[in-house]
């Protein structure tokens, strides 16, 4: 086993870790507050790729040349669109289900993440889309490596984990150390409590949203931008990988999010390198079937405790 | 009045923002092409969408209604059966038998798929209408089903009629494998399990090219009747049918077997739910989905009572893959991604979660609606999204009231309570 294969492939996990841990965010937090599975979060990921897209064109058809103005400009305005999009979905199809019973909840998130892949599908058309190269460049370690021996980053990879760590540590702050995250805490711990106290837990709830939304938007960013190239239908497969994240370091757990999406990532990564590509979807959905199981509190998680 | 106004304002700009880029600002390679009446007029739409529906609202009482229909439980407190009136059940059939005859070919192999949905329906109804569990993998078994006809057929010349007890058999025990952990969970648990499973299901056949054929799929033939086939020529080592008949060859036959078959299997399951609701195990199933803490601490043991639902609608699903595999003659993975899942779900959904009648609508519905629709086809699955938020939103428990079956004491058996102790108290 080389090491710079392992090293690769060590590099590789990482980068695709840190955006499973991105986008895990959102599930995590809105499970931790609601305690429910946001299944359209796949689909608002999806549609942060779109924006980004369309506004990477909107730039060039101003003629915008500057590199790191154009995607400062395309990461607020898709950040916030996507953010947008979040929050409508929660005020569309949960709010109105706050008090239904469990199954409801779920059942109208299969409907949106439905509504939004077609709506995609209908105004953007079927086939796959792509954006041009933006960042190009590439690190190799050591750098006077000849032939197969040496460990590739690309700038966008670098720019990738940078990226993820920053809003990670932002998002962080905010829940630590303002009074809106002192509010999330509150109502993630207890909902009613929270209320009583004045906290307006309906409008913490739709924060959240935000909040997780908006991450799923940086991730949908950078991946966009790494790999080139999507298509309406690239939600499902990766809402569930980065659920899986999510229940990996423990769902309701920020930190659990990050750290089960780098775990997911690197254990996919180096099944993919070392074991068998085909088998790396069937491999991450069977960890996920398995910690479900045998630890579904994760890593970082409380066991649930049913109160009557 | 105004702050309807501004209310109504506000929506519409937030819905011009939202559909602004993605509907406005479509894109081609890496270059945009610009419609911006689009967005326009959809949020004009939302605009006076939203006012109406508000207006309308407050105007008709619906807001009250709105609310009444959202709360919990309403038993309602009529007296009698709780289906349809005998009437219509023989009314729909001698539809169903009449149907062939009547409507024709084409009616017949739309009338065949909707059977096959109704059959899937009517087995996911089990695991998420009456026992409440949200399976999201049920094409998982519809999937094992089908692959177990076809590769059955492939490696060991398996008949049709052997595939299908043997594929209900192997879906009911995968569905018992992946359950029998699972259920154990927190109920959200389940749905993403099932979800995954249905996945691993999916990409196993997919990749696994030297036994199931990958992408390419696998040949499936037709069902034979008692030895006798449906082909022109016997290709079985059976007879054709239509020679042991002395009668003129005709496709007709195929579809007039395979319609009236599933409408013997789905008479039977239909009969089979009916039952198993009014016995033990469906109400136990009924009652964990309405409060699982409450049964468990009344002695129902929740693991195998789930277990059961969930294997029987993983049964069901097999068998519906059997069928599924037959119609085809062909299968491949593409038949099973997790839309099917979703499509099924949304039949029981729309049918009103745990109503059989609702489930057979609905499957109708949802299966000639779209072949009457072929112009919009576009909009098929947006519209099953929109339907199954709406129904989440609206109606939660079905469009149809449900009435759960009661017992009546007829009026003169009726003890007058009072009374009665005191003639107790007087004999003594």
């Amino acid at each position: 086993m080389d090491i710079y294969i392992v090293g690769q492939q060590l590099v590789n996990g990482l980068v695709l870790g840190s955006t499973y841990g991105l986008i895990a965010v959102g599930y995590t937090m809105v499970y931790g507050i609601i305690g429910m599975i946001n299944f359209a979060h796949g689909e608002i990921y999806m549609i942060s790729a779109y924006l980004t897209a369309i506004f990477l064109a909107l730039a060039s058809y101003f003629g915008l040349q500057s590199v790191p103005v154009v995607l400062l400009l395309v990461l607020f305005a898709t950040v916030f669109l996507t953010a947008l999009y979040g929050w409508s979905v929660e005020q569309i199809a949960y709010r109105p289900l706050r008090h239904s019973n469990r199954l409801a909840p779920l059942i109208s998130a299969i409907g949106i993440s439905l509504i939004l892949q077609n709506y995609i599908r209908i105004s953007q058309g079927a086939r796959n889309q792509g954006v041009p190269p933006v960042l190009d460049g590439v690190w190799r370690i050591p750098s006077s490596a000849i032939d197969q021996h040496f460990i590739q980053i690309t700038y966008l990879q670098s720019l990738i984990v940078v990226t993820a760590l920053a809003s990670m540590a932002l998002l962080t702050w905010i829940i630590h150390r303002t009074a809106l995250g002192r509010a999330c805490r509150a109502t993630q711990q207890d909902r009613i409590m929270a209320n009583l106290l004045g906290v307006d837990t309906d409008r913490i709830i739709s924060v959240v949203f935000v909040m997780g939304a908006a991450m799923a938007a940086v991730a949908g960013m950078l991946v966009t931008l790494n790999y080139g190239s999507f298509d309406f239908y690239i939600g499902f497969l990766m809402g569930i990988k980065a659920f899986t994240a999510a229940v990996l370091g423990g769902i309701g757990s920020l930190p659990g999010a990050m750290l089960g999406g780098v775990v997911l990532g690197l254990a996919e990564s180096f099944f993919a390198g070392f074991v068998n590509s085909d088998y790396k979807d069937v491999f991450a959905f069977s960890l996920l079937i398995l910690f479900l199981i045998f630890r579904p509190s994760g890593f970082l998680g409380v066991p649930e405790v049913e109160k009557v | 009045m105004s702050s309807r106004v501004s209310r109504a304002l506000r929506v519409a700009v937030v819905a011009l923002l939202l559909f602004a880029p993605i509907t406005g600002l479509v894109l081609s390679g890496y270059q945009l092409s610009i419609h911006w009446q689009r967005p326009l007029w959809l949020a004009a739409a939302v605009l006076v969408g939203y006012f109406t529906l508000s207006w309308l609202m407050q105007h008709l009482g619906w807001l009250d209604r709105f609310a009444a229909s959202r709360s919990a439980v309403q038993p309602t407190a009529t007296i009698g059966l709780s289906g349809p009136r005998p009437v219509w059940i023989g009314a729909a059939i001698l539809f169903a038998l009449l149907l062939p005859f009547v409507l024709g070919k084409y009616a017949v192999s739309v009338a065949i798929l909707a059977l096959i949905y109704l059959l899937l329906g009517l087995g996911l109804n089990i695991v998420v209408g009456l026992a409440g569990l949200l399976d999201l993998g049920f094409v998982a078994f519809y999937a094992v089903g089908a692959y177990t006809y076809a590769l059955g057929y492939h490696y060991f010349h398996l008949s049709f009629w052997l595939a299908l007890p043997l594929g209900a058999l192997l879906a009911a025990l995968f569905g018992m494998i992946l359950g029998f952990p699972v259920l154990r969970l927190h109920g959200d648990y389940l749905a993403i399990v099932t979800l995954g499973f249905g996945e691993i299901i999916r990409l196993v056949l997919n990749n696994w090219v030297s036994v199931t054929g990958g992408p390419n799929g696998v040949s499936v033939p037709f069902p034979t009747l008692l030895g006798l086939e449906f082909n022109r020529k016997a290709k079985q080592g059976g007879v054709p049918i239509h020679e042991f008949f002395a009668v003129e060859y005709s496709s007709d036959h195929r579809s007039l077997f395979l319609y009236f078959l599933l409408l013997i299997v789905v008479a039977l399951l239909i009969l089979m739910v009916i039952r198993l609701k009014r016995m033990p195990i469906g109400r136990a199933w009924e009652a964990l989905r309405e409060n699982e803490v409450a049964c468990r601490s009344l002695g129902i043991h929740h693991v195998t009572v789930k277990l059961s639902a969930f294997g029987l609608g993983a049964m069901v699903g097999g068998v519906g893959g059997v069928f599924f595999a037959a119609l085809q003659g062909f299968v491949n993975p593409t038949s099973f991604t997790f839309f099917e899942s979703a499509y099924i779900l949304a039949i029981v959904v729309l049918g009103g979660m745990g109503s059989t009648t609702g489930v057979i609508g609905a499957a109708l519905l949802l299966t000639v609606l779209p072949e009457l629709l072929r112009d919009f086809s576009d909009y098929r699955v947006l519209s099953v999204g929109i339907a199954m938020v709406l129904m989440m939103v609206w109606r939660p428990r079905g469009l149809r009231q449900r009435r759960r079956p009661f017992f009546v004491i007829p009026a003169q058996d009726l003890p007058k309570a009072p009374v009665a102790v005191s003639q107790g108290v007087a004999e003594q």
